[in-house]
């Protein structure tokens, strides 16, 4: 697409790229901005590692289980975090639009819709990089747990989390932008309603049977079996993994479906243009 | 790939056609069938009291708002189906959408440069922001500026790609007298020396009445008057915008025809 001598040709993979690089850059500089933001990132992950590390530290004290699993609850809080911190990282980079009214500016802007979702993509990223990384040194400091250990099997435990966490970014993105900050605390919670579902501590099988094909139908809980597998009996199970990920196929295709419906329904109803609750 | 330069109906494409344009929120008619179309290089102010359909008549042109029925078209295309084709085309500036509050003048500056694809993007924040009177201001934090200084830079980022259309939704509100007729003579300077198109929506006759070379009056909806500034007042034999506004504003309910 022609553009006058003061704009960049609009359309191909250059220009796609330049609009992404703005958006990121532009989180980016909110997260420089503020210390308390950058501490909050990492406090929540901290508390977590701790709390479930003393207590397997306890457990392995009293019961022999606890001992042969070291690492058990602390790999499980871990990658729980992977998949919560990314989810809110994608949520709450959307949210910030909201917050500085300034969603009016980008979506008047040539920035397309995917542009959008693939720069939360990349600010989820590194927000996950700015907490995680942090709390999984701290983790191998106290309780000589270390993440990097699990080698190509956390590639993969990590890999099926964040895509699950932008598929959920993509659905409470959409509300938001359909119902306004009205649905923001949808945006907070969505991910917690995985956590007795997707089995994080404790095996698929501790489920009622009628709750388990539910379980079974969520990637995470793949993923925490696998590290269950790794943990208690020293195998990485791709298959696991490779079920995980066609799963999440599904659920990022319907997530990104659901953002283009909502923001499709959100010009319909006016809703980007009032921004409020 | 180029942007069309005729119609679909081979007629050639004016910056700014709309065709039987209306927009209904459930059971509230906001925008009535509404036909217009801009002559490039025009200043057309939309004027209405409030709930006429002025914010919405703008958020069709700017695709934000996909109308129930009729069509919006910018540079030729259809702001509901393919409005990137021209957005890095046009821009617009309003004081009720703010700019990230913990960024500085320039990376705000910067990062739309860069939705916007401005070439040499350093060079042109520098500029736009002298021109502006922003330099002094560029590494403070947006969140920091006063109400002034932040409609200038409003204005900055609506300028930073050289639209060819600007659509300006009470470009002065909350401006002091001095800092609104600063903006005003920089609004008009840039439409004429780029021979901009602009669609301005303001409660300020008086702007109007200087910035304006024609004005589209809505009242519920629908086109009430659409002639230049000079014809609407001459017509009602007052002697400002704003008596004439006043004038059709209160004139009688029953008057559906509207007679001076």
């Amino acid at each position: 697409m022609s553009a006058g001598p003061r704009l960049r040709e609009q359309t191909g993979p250059a220009a796609s790229a330049g609009r992404i690089w703005g958006m990121v850059l532009r989180y980016w500089y909110v997260i420089r901005s503020s210390w308390p933001r950058t501490a909050e990132l990492i406090y929540w992950p901290l508390v977590q590692m701790l709390t479930w590390g003393f207590l397997q530290t306890y457990l392995a004290q009293v019961t022999s289980l606890a001992g042969h699993a070291a690492g058990l609850f602390i790999g499980g809080v871990l990658l729980w975090d992977i998949l919560v911190r990314g989810q809110l990282g994608f949520a709450v980079a959307f949210l910030e639009e909201f917050w500085s009214r300034n969603l009016g500016h980008l979506m008047m802007s040539p920035l397309r819709p995917a542009e959008l979702v693939a720069a939360l993509i990349l600010v989820s990223l590194i927000k996950l990089a700015v907490a995680m990384v942090p709390v999984a040194l701290m983790a191998y400091l106290f309780f000589s747990f270390n993440l990097l250990s699990l080698g190509v099997a956390f590639a993969a435990l990590f890999a099926n989390l964040t895509i699950m966490s932008w598929s959920m970014g993509l659905v409470s993105a959409g509300v938001v932008l359909r119902w306004g900050l009205g649905a923001e605390s949808f945006a907070w919670l969505v991910a917690f309603v995985l956590l007795p579902l997707c089995c994080v501590y404790y095996p698929v099988t501790t489920l009622p049977s009628w709750l388990q094909p539910v379980a079974l139908a969520l990637p995470p809980t793949y993923v925490f079996e696998g590290l269950r597998a790794i943990v208690l009996d020293g195998t990485f199970d791709v298959q696991l993994m490779a079920k995980a990920f066609v799963l999440n196929l599904a659920y990022f295709a319907m997530g990104a479906a659901a953002f283009a419906f909502f923001l499709h329904r959100a010009r319909v109803h006016g809703s980007l243009v009032q921004m409020g609750e | 790939m180029h942007e069309p330069m005729f119609q679909e109906d081979g007629h050639a494409a004016l910056p700014v056609q709309v065709q039987a344009l209306r927009k209904v929120y459930s059971d509230v008619v906001a925008v009535d069938d509404i036909d217009f179309g801009l002559r490039k290089g025009s200043i057309t102010a939309l004027l209405g009291g409030n709930g006429a359909g002025k914010t919405t008549t703008i958020s069709m042109l700017m695709g934000l708002v996909i109308p129930t029925s009729g069509t919006a078209r910018v540079f030729g295309a259809n702001m509901a189906r393919e409005r990137h084709k021209v957005l890095h085309r046009m821009n617009f500036e309003s004081p009720y959408v703010d700019a990230p509050m913990r960024l500085t003048v320039r990376q705000n500056l910067e990062v739309f440069g860069r939705l916007y694809g401005v070439r040499n993007l350093r060079r042109r924040v520098v500029e736009i922001a002298t021109e502006l009177r922003l330099a002094d201001l560029l590494d403070r934090r947006y969140g920091k500026l006063s109400a002034g200084q932040k409609t200038r830079v409003s204005l900055a980022k609506a300028l930073v790609n050289d639209p060819e259309l600007l659509l300006l939704d009470e470009p002065t509100a909350s401006l002091d007298p001095d800092t609104a007729d600063w903006v005003r003579t920089k609004l008009e300077q840039y439409c004429r020396t780029r021979a901009a198109t602009v669609v301005l929506a303001s409660h300020n006759m008086a702007e109007v009445e200087r910035l304006a070379d024609r004005v589209i009056m809505l009242e519920k909806g629908r086109i009430i008057a659409d002639e230049t500034p000079q014809e609407l007042i001459k017509r009602f034999g007052r002697t400002t915008l704003e008596e004439a506004f006043l004038a059709i504003a209160r004139r009688g309910a029953n008057d559906a025809e509207l007679q001076p």
